[in-house]
């Protein structure tokens, strides 16, 4: 009894001396900024100087060779990246865009593919999903961008079930055996938060450069999301299923395999569905390592300010994304049904049959009628200089120039500026207490904690001007992109209707490939700053807006009716009882929004920063892996100082409304 | 005065068959605690600690120091609260939990000593179950579920299909053979589990609240439906519900638990007429005894009574109308052809109008 009277005491007393702590920490920071500002500071304490700070990409060079070379597991993963993955990829690759590798056959005539993709959206989804699925390879044929689409199709056919088996596997440890998932936990929150740069040249490095290490990257990227589906998944197995499976005699084996890998179907395909949304938005990525297809076309073209080819390729990148999500999201639903007895064979496979067929026929279609089966360049339907023409047309328009042009101007010079130049006049010191307050105050002692130790890290790798730009960049996109994104929610929130089509354009939205987002910002702000934000901003907005749609939409009608019957306005309903009891879904929403904001600031590099992103794509040609590593892990784990300050404070906040 | 063991002869009144080998299943002072280290509590702890105090240690007494034989071909109604460790006991003799102290045998086999591979195989050929929300397999079909048991033990795909069919048809529901669980009523998915529980043929049967999540009328049915195929198979059975009446309609004996005890074990009649707890005897209040308690209870071997005689197997219910009629202070009660004493006129009719 003893025990239980302390535990229930002991959160509370943390809880005041924690903000206690909090309090005195942030007073100290004023002043230290104060004492900085007058020039009274040492120097130290500001900025820790250059002999202070540990030589890491060193060190973490060393181990990296010592791993490489005398551990001999580069000779491993060379092997894995010439032998077996090489094959695959080259198999794909032949079969899609004819790539001269064995089987050596020709390519797949384009319209074969898309027949076989239209009765696969009509068997899982009707008309409306073969119409997408269809409509999405001619349009792809169409514009002549079926080479360099096949071209990421292929590594995606690899690395998408390879992420898949090793998800499942490793899922499936952690799910048995507790050491497997404990050791797999603290692996996993920094992998998901790591920067995609810092996946890339580890995989260059062991990999080689080109497809096979864009193949691997691209695994890596997609595992995580699969192990958390396949955990949830078998735990969620109800007991009464297992213990069926038990008393009929299963073995272990045949209990995984016949019952918990079963009945855990809905979280696995979920899972799936993850892993290929994944793959598609990481193989776009890879063209910043040289992997051709897509995503490298669409580097290239918006590098040279091509607008109308960026964004038919974006378009293309849209609709694969959108096809890919909703063919595998229905396939989640599709649950089997029942044939009538006697129902004779080619009626329970009638789908298939169709679809084979289509497919034969215009493989051989394609063979008499060359435009079946490839639609070369000139053939095309691309109005890439046509469109672009417009863009530029339409830009040039004295209201749409004076609006972009007044928005940047305003943006930078009174708000992005200044904000950045406080605080990097903010001293080091400072900056932690700050931050260390914040976790304190929102998360307690334990977030607190590591908050102290993840900003001492990335103080003491001697990158932090560069990380503050970093963090400056996420915080004003992700505050901005509340100012917008809330009151849209709330008012989307207000009517059953709105919600679902809000959250229809935001599950769409969050299909998209991260990389996609620039091309507005670019098209309207150029290569500047005030892209930056900006695609950082409706990156961010998605998430935002969605969870806290969804934490209205979810406060119990009890309540809201309660306080109608109490004579509420709707804004003290709305201020009273709405918003607190959907704050901690909402808190979700947001930090969210704060882990794509880490995320799209380091794609945003492409643009022209001067953060860490803009140092993380600089390693990139080389092989400078420590610094690459330390780069990443700086902004690892800024994002995971937020992640779990804001995280322990919504658990909490849930806890404490009882839900 | 009784032991469990006597009054089980004596339930030959209760209509099913019966014989008198050794125990099917035999547990001894079984406990199953749930907590942090059970093992190491149950060594600790005084003798004698109540179900609270022990609560109040952190552990959860799901059965507590429990004895009980149950004989082939017996039908044995475990009865109880929600949470008084109904579903634990039938667990323990599955070994779905490992039991925490005592002993179980299984056809006087120690079911805690066997090794993986030997518990699996009494599963496969000995016992089969039924779960209160059906446990069935989403993803196959009502035919694939059946034979789940059959395709575990490593039949072929036609001597199990065919067998599976076999048993489909026994519950009724022949013609839905493909058909998904879900798409499947209520009262159908418990037959599919029912189905499935009886593809290998087991000796044990044992039932979990297997009708409780059905509608009454349904729940009324299935359990005609029970009662049917028990007459046909003759199995020997462990079942459980928290509905009296569903106890009293097929029990040869009832155990009735409370907080992970047995508080008695017994025959119907025995439970109502001679409750041997005060809890059992607020459990039993509200039952129309009259119902449950039959003449071969109430006859008593030293007195002979004059004039026809009435059977044994009779209840008292079904005697009313004579009863009421009747002159004679005691009347004989014959089993089959064989006197087997006289009742009291008077004791009858107390029973009849609840007077007890
Ligand atoms: N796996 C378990 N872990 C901890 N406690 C359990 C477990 N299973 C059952 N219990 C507890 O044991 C007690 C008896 O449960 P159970 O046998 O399911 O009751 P019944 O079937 O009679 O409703 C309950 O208090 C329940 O909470
Ligand atoms: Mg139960």
């Amino acid at each position: 009894m003893a025990s239980v009277t302390t535990n229930a005491v002991s959160p509370a007393t943390n809880q005041l001396t924690a903000s206690t702590i909090a309090i005195w920490f942030g007073c100290l920071a004023v002043l230290l900024t104060a004492l900085q500002y007058a020039g009274i500071l040492p120097s130290w304490l500001h900025r820790l100087p250059e002999s202070w700070i540990p030589p890491f990409a060193l060190w973490l060079d060393a181990a990296f060779n010592f791993i490489r070379t005398d551990l001999g597991l580069e000779k491993l993963t060379r092997w894995f990246a010439e032998g077996p993955l090489q094959f695959m990829l080259d198999t794909t690759a032949n079969l899609l865009y004819g790539k001269r590798r064995w089987p050596n056959f020709e390519q797949i005539p384009w319209s074969a593919i898309a027949a076989a993709a239209t009765v696969l959206g009509y068997y899982l989804g009707g008309w409306r999903l073969a119409a997408l699925a269809g409509g999405t390879f001619v349009w792809t044929a169409l514009i002549g961008q079926w080479t360099i689409a096949m071209e990421t199709m292929s590594v995606l056919m690899v690395a998408a079930p390879l992420a898949f088996v090793v998800g499942l596997g490793l899922g499936i440890a952690a799910w048995k055996y507790a050491w497997v998932d404990r050791a797999i936990k603290p692996i996993l929150s920094v992998l998901q938060t790591l920067p995609f740069f810092t996946y890339l040249l580890p995989a260059v490095i062991f990999f080689k450069v080109g497809p096979t290490a864009g193949a691997v990257a691209t695994i890596i990227y997609a595992i995580p999301p699969m192990i958390l589906m396949t955990t949830l998944g078998l735990k969620k197995v109800s007991p009464e299923v297992v213990e069926a499976g038990k008393m009929s005699g299963c073995s272990r084996w045949q209990m995984l395999r016949h019952v918990y890998v079963p009945a855990a179907r809905t979280e696995i395909l979920v899972g799936v569905n993850q892993v290929i949304m994944l793959c598609l938005a990481m193989v776009v990525l890879t063209a910043f390592i040289g992997m051709p297809g897509l995503g490298a076309k669409l580097l290239a073209m918006m590098g040279s300010f091509k607008l109308g080819r960026s964004f038919e390729i974006g378009v293309t990148i849209v609709l694969l994304a959108v096809t890919l999500d909703r063919l595998s999201k229905a396939w989640v639903v599709k649950l089997p049904e029942h044939f009538e007895k006697g129902t004779p064979w080619w009626k329970r496979h009638k789908y298939l049959l169709v679809g084979v067929g289509a497919f034969a026929f215009f493989t051989v279609l394609g063979i008499f009628v060359e435009w079946f089966s490839e639609i070369g360049r000139r053939q095309s339907w691309s109005q890439g200089k046509e469109i672009d023409t417009a863009i530029k047309t339409f830009l040039a328009f004295d209201i749409v120039q004076g609006t972009t042009e007044k928005i940047r101007y305003v943006l930078n010079v009174w708000i992005l500026n200044p904000f950045r130049d406080f605080l990097l006049s903010i001293p080091t010191s400072a900056f932690i207490l700050l931050v260390v307050a914040g976790a304190l105050a929102l998360g307690g002692r334990k977030p607190g904690i590591y908050a102290a130790v993840f900003f001492g890290l990335v103080a003491l790798t001697g990158w932090w001007d560069r990380s503050v730009i970093t963090l400056y960049s996420v915080i004003s996109a992700v505050i901005l992109a509340t100012l917008i994104g809330l009151p849209i929610a709330i008012l989307a929130a207000r009517s059953e209707k709105w919600s679902k089509r809000t959250l229809l354009v935001c599950d769409t939205a969050q299909t998209f490939p991260s990389f996609i987002y620039l091309i507005p910002a670019i098209m309207l702000f150029g290569i500047t700053a005030t892209s930056v934000v900006m695609s950082i901003l409706v990156f961010a907005m998605v998430p935002l807006v969605r969870y806290t749609v969804e934490g209205l939409r979810g406060v119990p009608p009890e309540m809201t009716e309660a306080a109608d019957m109490s004579g509420a306005t709707r804004l003290q309903k709305l201020w009273n009882v709405q918003l607190p009891l959907a704050l901690p879904t909402m808190a979700v929403g947001f930090n969210q929004a704060i882990m794509f904001a880490f995320f799209m600031v380091i794609i945003a590099a492409f643009i022209g920063t001067q953060d860490l992103g803009q140092e993380l794509q600089k390693t990139l040609a080389g092989t400078d892996l420590g610094k690459n590593f330390v780069l990443g892990i700086c902004v690892s784990l800024m994002a995971l100082t937020f992640d779990m300050a804001i995280m322990t404070w919504a658990e909490k906040k849930k806890r404490a409304l009882g839900f | 005065m009784y032991s469990p063991r006597q009054n089980f002869h004596q339930t030959e009144t209760a209509g099913h068959i019966m014989t008198t080998d050794a125990p099917v299943i035999s547990c001894k002072n079984v406990w199953k605690i749930f907590g942090n280290d059970p093992e190491g509590y149950l060594a600790k702890m005084p003798a004698g600690r109540s179900y609270d105090e022990i609560r109040a240690d952190g552990y959860i007494a799901g059965a507590k120091d429990v004895s009980l034989d149950v004989s082939k071909g017996e039908m044995l109604v475990i009865m109880g609260l929600s949470g008084s460790g109904k579903s634990t006991l039938v667990r323990c003799f599955s070994r779905l939990h490992d039991i925490t102290g005592g002993t179980i045998e299984v056809d006087g086999q120690d079911i805690m000593e066997l090794p993986e591979k030997d518990l699996i195989d009494l599963r496969r050929n000995k016992m089969g179950m039924v779960f209160q929300s059906f446990g069935l397999l989403p993803h196959r079909t009502v035919l694939d579920n059946v034979a789940f048991p059959l395709e575990m033990r490593g039949q072929d795909r036609h001597t199990r299909r065919a067998r599976a069919l076999e048993v489909i048809k026994l519950v009724g529901l022949e013609g839905r053979e493909d058909y998904f669980p879900r798409e499947l009523s209520g009262g159908q998915q418990q037959r599919v589990g029912i189905a499935r529980s009886l593809a290998i043929e087991p000796d044990i049967w044992f039932l979990d609240e297997p009708f409780s999540a059905l509608d009454p009328l349904i729940r009324r049915e299935m359990q005609d439906e029970f009662l049917r195929l028990q007459e046909m198979l003759g199995k020997t059975i462990v079942f459980i519900t928290h509905d009296f009446d569903e106890a009293l309609r097929l029990a040869d004996r009832i155990a009735i638990m409370k907080d992970g005890v047995i508080e008695q074990c017994d025959t119907p009649d025995q439970i109502v007429m001679n409750p041997a707890t005060e809890y059992v005897r607020k459990f039993t209040e509200d039952i129309d005894k009259s119902r449950v308690v039959h003449a071969s209870v109430l006859a008593k071997a030293d007195q002979t009574g004059e004039g026809d005689a009435v059977s044994a197997r009779a209840t008292i219910h079904d005697l009313a109308a004579r009863l009421v009629a009747e002159t004679r202070e005691f009347i004989p009660v014959q089993d089959g052809e064989q006197v087997i004493g006289a009742m009291s006129r008077q004791e009858a009719l107390r029973v009849l109008v609840g007077a007890d």
